[in-house]
């Protein structure tokens, strides 16, 4: 019994540890299949993570903090495409220039308003989102498999856990089968094809932004009125950049982009959960190595075990219409 | 009178100071094929451009069946009937043919019913006209001659009335190009309106009822086809007449200084491309290889060249052995013993395209005096020689520090051709000389290619242009399947004759 608990605790802890990867895979997702490289992951995360902690803490309500979230991030991914995709500049700068700019304005803000250099006031229960028990949670704990795998793993998570999971095949959906998806996909691969079938390339663009805006709101909001109850700094940890090696790593696809996000959680999960663990013949493996086993793993797998990942044909070119 | 389907009025275009289009009027007539001849960068595909609505003119009116329209994108241009196969095929390489037909016409959200309908409306004009498309193929396993029918396929799809084709027959192969021409009079009779922008006089006498002569940016001319001759075109084209054919003095036959013996030739896929091959050239001689596209013409010009390594068989020069399967000289070492190689594909092998002018000019001999010094360039040295050679091949524009993409592809030919024939090389490997390549610089550039030959320079020419072959060539030899099948002195020998070995039929 101990033992299946113990799995039970690491399987909850990697659904936990993976919803912001999701999120962020996803919406990276809707902005590279347009063509336009989105770097700026990690940025729009850690500013979502702050508003949306701002916003509950004044409105007294995270829903309306995370609405707040989704509006700046949805501004701040109209500013990548105003940069890049109506001003033809370099993807790549933009986006970094969005990042540096984040890390800064974040702390700057707390301690303009707060007083506290990257932190903001901790939330009470009335200005975050709590864990969602599922109904009858605690009377079928005892049934045994069932029971643990309802109770201890389905059960008592954040609404975002929820919404990251469901969000995977809805995007799955919007790709393939339905014209937006197709479009989406066309001007990726080849946005002439687009501009002479009479859609407008900028238009598309702005329209894949919009949503990848939306979408990494919700990992940053998870992140500070979830898990934690208050923004701290840099307190998205690169998560943004792990979540793009995901999606590569799932080749655009939601569907494997997925399993990447869940292997990432699972190895960070592990990692956690092994620290301080005296292993059987080879006793207590050093913390640092540990820590590092998440990127050691990325490396690997982005490395040789994937094979070649085909990127969209079209990514990271502006497109230019008249010569 | 006829009234005409498509009518332009005093259309102008700009793209900032170059005007590529000056007051332009045309009127094309209900089923009929019109061609619209003009050389590289005359204006014509900016012209079509504009009535597909993916450029607007900045003045100018157009006419639909009378109706004056305002295209503002492609969508209008395909709502009143309008479709155009662009020279680079509009299509996304990893969809299936359906999905690159139904793209932005989709007519459904969600796809379900409507893609079914789809389907099934184009098996239909599949059969219609004979097109043998299976449209769940994904077009990266096309030829390009069914990339080209999906293009027409797509535009028929979108209810095309007036289809305009740009350039189609540059990429496809003699026989890809006689379907093609089969399609679009079967479209003709079904009383479609065919535009045929092209620079190749012998489509538009074969093909078209009325033509059109552009030339740098202005309607120059329209005439009934019948009316016309091939020289009357290219004369309204280049604005003075040009010789279509080339004259050619006797062959003063020298020693046999290059050789290949039993040459064998494997590809990147391992595939032998070229098969025993056993060839002699002669200083003071052309040597045309024909043959119809990917029958180791390539790889044979490649190992000849020192691109690609040799699998079996030897290479001579003046007698002495450069190269066989055990070591073979690198092309900068093939250089130095006199050889130069003007590549068939320019774009991917003879030019740097973001590179200027003058460094093109000058790559492979950069590190040489006097264009550099102790490792260093010298700028003033290499812009006077560029501004030298440029003036004697006759480059337009004259700029040495333009970027090579922006010149026509006949000028970029002519930047490498003087690169290459600059050293006088004492033999010259060419692959397809004047592919994309405007009447005026063909000509230029067969008469230099005749003037090494003279000069005593062998050379060895693989075109897939039959003319060409014959009208350059002293000596042709046929390729088919990696194998020579066929050698013929060039007298009295007829493109039938040529082309029966090249299908291997003979």
């Amino acid at each position: 019994m101990e033992f299946l608990s113990d799995i039970a605790s690491l399987i909850n802890s990697t659904l936990r540890i993976s919803t912001p990867l999701v999120f962020a895979a996803m919406a990276g997702i809707f902005a590279e299949r347009s063509g336009v490289i989105d770097f700026s992951l990690e940025g729009k995360m850690l500013m979502a993570a702050f508003v949306a902690a701002v916003g509950s803490y004044y409105l007294g309500n995270p829903w309306l903090g995370l609405l707040l979230a989704i509006i700046v991030c949805v501004c701040l991914s109209m500013l990548h495409g105003f940069a890049s995709v109506t001003h033809k500049g370099d993807q790549v700068v933009s986006c970094v220039a969005i990042n540096i700019l984040i890390i800064g304005l974040t702390t700057a803000l707390a301690a303009a308003w707060f007083g506290q250099a990257g932190l903001t006031p901790t939330l009470n229960e009335d200005q975050r989102f709590l864990e969602i028990h599922l109904p009858f949670a605690d009377a079928l704990r005892d049934i045994p498999v069932i029971g643990t795998l309802y109770s201890d793993i389905l059960s008592g998570h954040y609404v975002f856990v929820y919404l990251a999971y469901l969000s995977v095949p809805l995007v799955f959906w919007i790709v393939f089968k339905t014209s937006f998806g197709l479009r989406l996909r066309a001007v990726g691969e080849n946005p002439s094809a687009v501009d002479t079938a009479g859609i407008n390339v900028f238009t598309m663009r702005y329209k894949a932004l919009a949503i990848n805006g939306v979408l990494i709101a919700f990992a940053g909001a998870h992140l500070s009125t979830a898990v934690n109850a208050n923004f701290f700094r840099e307190m998205s940890a690169g998560r943004g950049y792990l979540a793009l090696a995901a999606m590569i790593f799932g080749k655009w696809h939601p569907k494997t982009a997925l399993i990447a996000c869940l292997l990432f959680g699972f190895t960070d999960a592990l990692q956690i959960r092994l620290q301080g663990v005296e292993l059987p013949a080879i006793g207590e493996i050093p913390v640092q190595l540990i820590q590092a086993l998440p990127y050691i793993l990325t490396v690997v797998l982005l490395a040789g075990f994937v094979g070649k990942a085909i990127a969209p044909n079209a990514i990271g070119q502006p497109y230019i219409k008249e010569r | 009178m006829v009234s005409p389907i498509l009518e332009l009025t005093d259309i102008n275009k700009s793209f900032g100071h170059v005007q590529a289009n000056k007051n332009i009027n045309l009127k094309i007539n209900k089923g009929t094929i019109h061609g619209i001849i003009g050389e590289n960068g005359a204006g014509k595909s900016t012209l079509m451009s504009i009535v597909f609505g993916l450029y607007q003119a900045n003045s100018g009116s157009i006419k639909i069946n009378g109706k004056e329209i305002n295209l503002r994108s492609p969508r209008d241009s395909i709502i009143n009937g309008i479709g155009m196969v662009h020279q680079h095929f509009m299509l996304v390489e990893n969809f299936t043919v359906l999905e690159n037909i139904i793209l932005g016409f989709e007519g459904e959200t969600v796809f379900g019913e409507k893609l079914q309908k789809a389907k099934e409306d184009l098996e239909k004009l599949c059969q219609t006209y004979n097109f043998n498309i299976d449209l769940d193929a994904t077009i990266s396993d096309l030829s390009v001659g069914f990339r080209q029918r999906v293009e027409i396929l797509k535009s028929l799809y979108r209810g095309a009335e007036i289809l305009i084709l740009d350039e189609p027959t540059g990429v496809l192969t003699p026989q890809e190009v006689d379907e093609l021409f089969k399609i679009l009079r079967s479209l003709k009779d079904e009383g479609k309106t065919i535009v045929l922008i092209t620079h190749k006089l012998i489509e538009i006498m074969d093909l078209t009822s009325e033509v059109s002569v552009m030339r740098q940016g202005e309607m120059v001319g329209h005439t009934k086809t019948e009316d016309t001759s091939k020289e009357q075109l290219a004369e309204m084209m280049v604005g003075r007449s040009v010789l279509l054919r080339v004259d050619k003095k006797e062959i003063k036959k020298g020693e046999t200084i290059f050789k290949v013996n039993n040459l064998s030739v494997k590809d990147d896929l391992d595939v032998t491309r070229v098969k025993d091959v056993n060839l002699e050239i002669c200083s003071g001689e052309i040597l045309g290889i024909a043959g119809v596209t990917g029958n180791g013409q390539t790889e044979l010009l490649e190992a000849l060249s020192g691109i690609r390594k040799v699998e079996s068989g030897s290479i001579e020069l003046f007698g002495e052995k450069i190269s066989d399967q055990n070591n073979f000289l690198n092309p900068r070492m093939l250089k130095e013993k006199g050889l130069a190689h003007v590549p068939e594909d320019r774009q991917r092998m003879g030019l740097i395209s973001d590179f200027k002018a003058h460094e093109n000019l000058i790559f492979g001999y950069h590190d040489q005096e006097p264009y550099s010094k102790s490792a260093i360039l010298n700028n003033k040295e290499i812009t006077e020689y560029s501004n030298k050679v440029m003036q004697e091949y006759d480059v337009r524009p004259n700029s040495p520090n333009l970027i090579t993409s922006n010149f026509s592809g006949g000028n970029q030919q002519k930047i490498i051709l003087s690169r290459e024939l600059n050293e006088n090389p004492k033999i010259l490997l060419v692959g397809q000389p004047t592919r994309g390549v405007d009447i005026g610089a063909i000509e230029f550039i067969h008469q230099r290619l005749i003037d090494m030959r003279d000069k005593g320079a062998a050379i060895l020419l693989a075109s897939v242009e039959l003319d060409e072959i014959l009208s350059l060539s002293d000596r042709i030899i046929v390729m088919f399947d990696g194998k020579i099948v066929g050698e013929k002195e060039n007298k009295n020998v007829t493109d039938r004759e040529l082309g029966l070995l090249m299908a291997g039929v003979a």
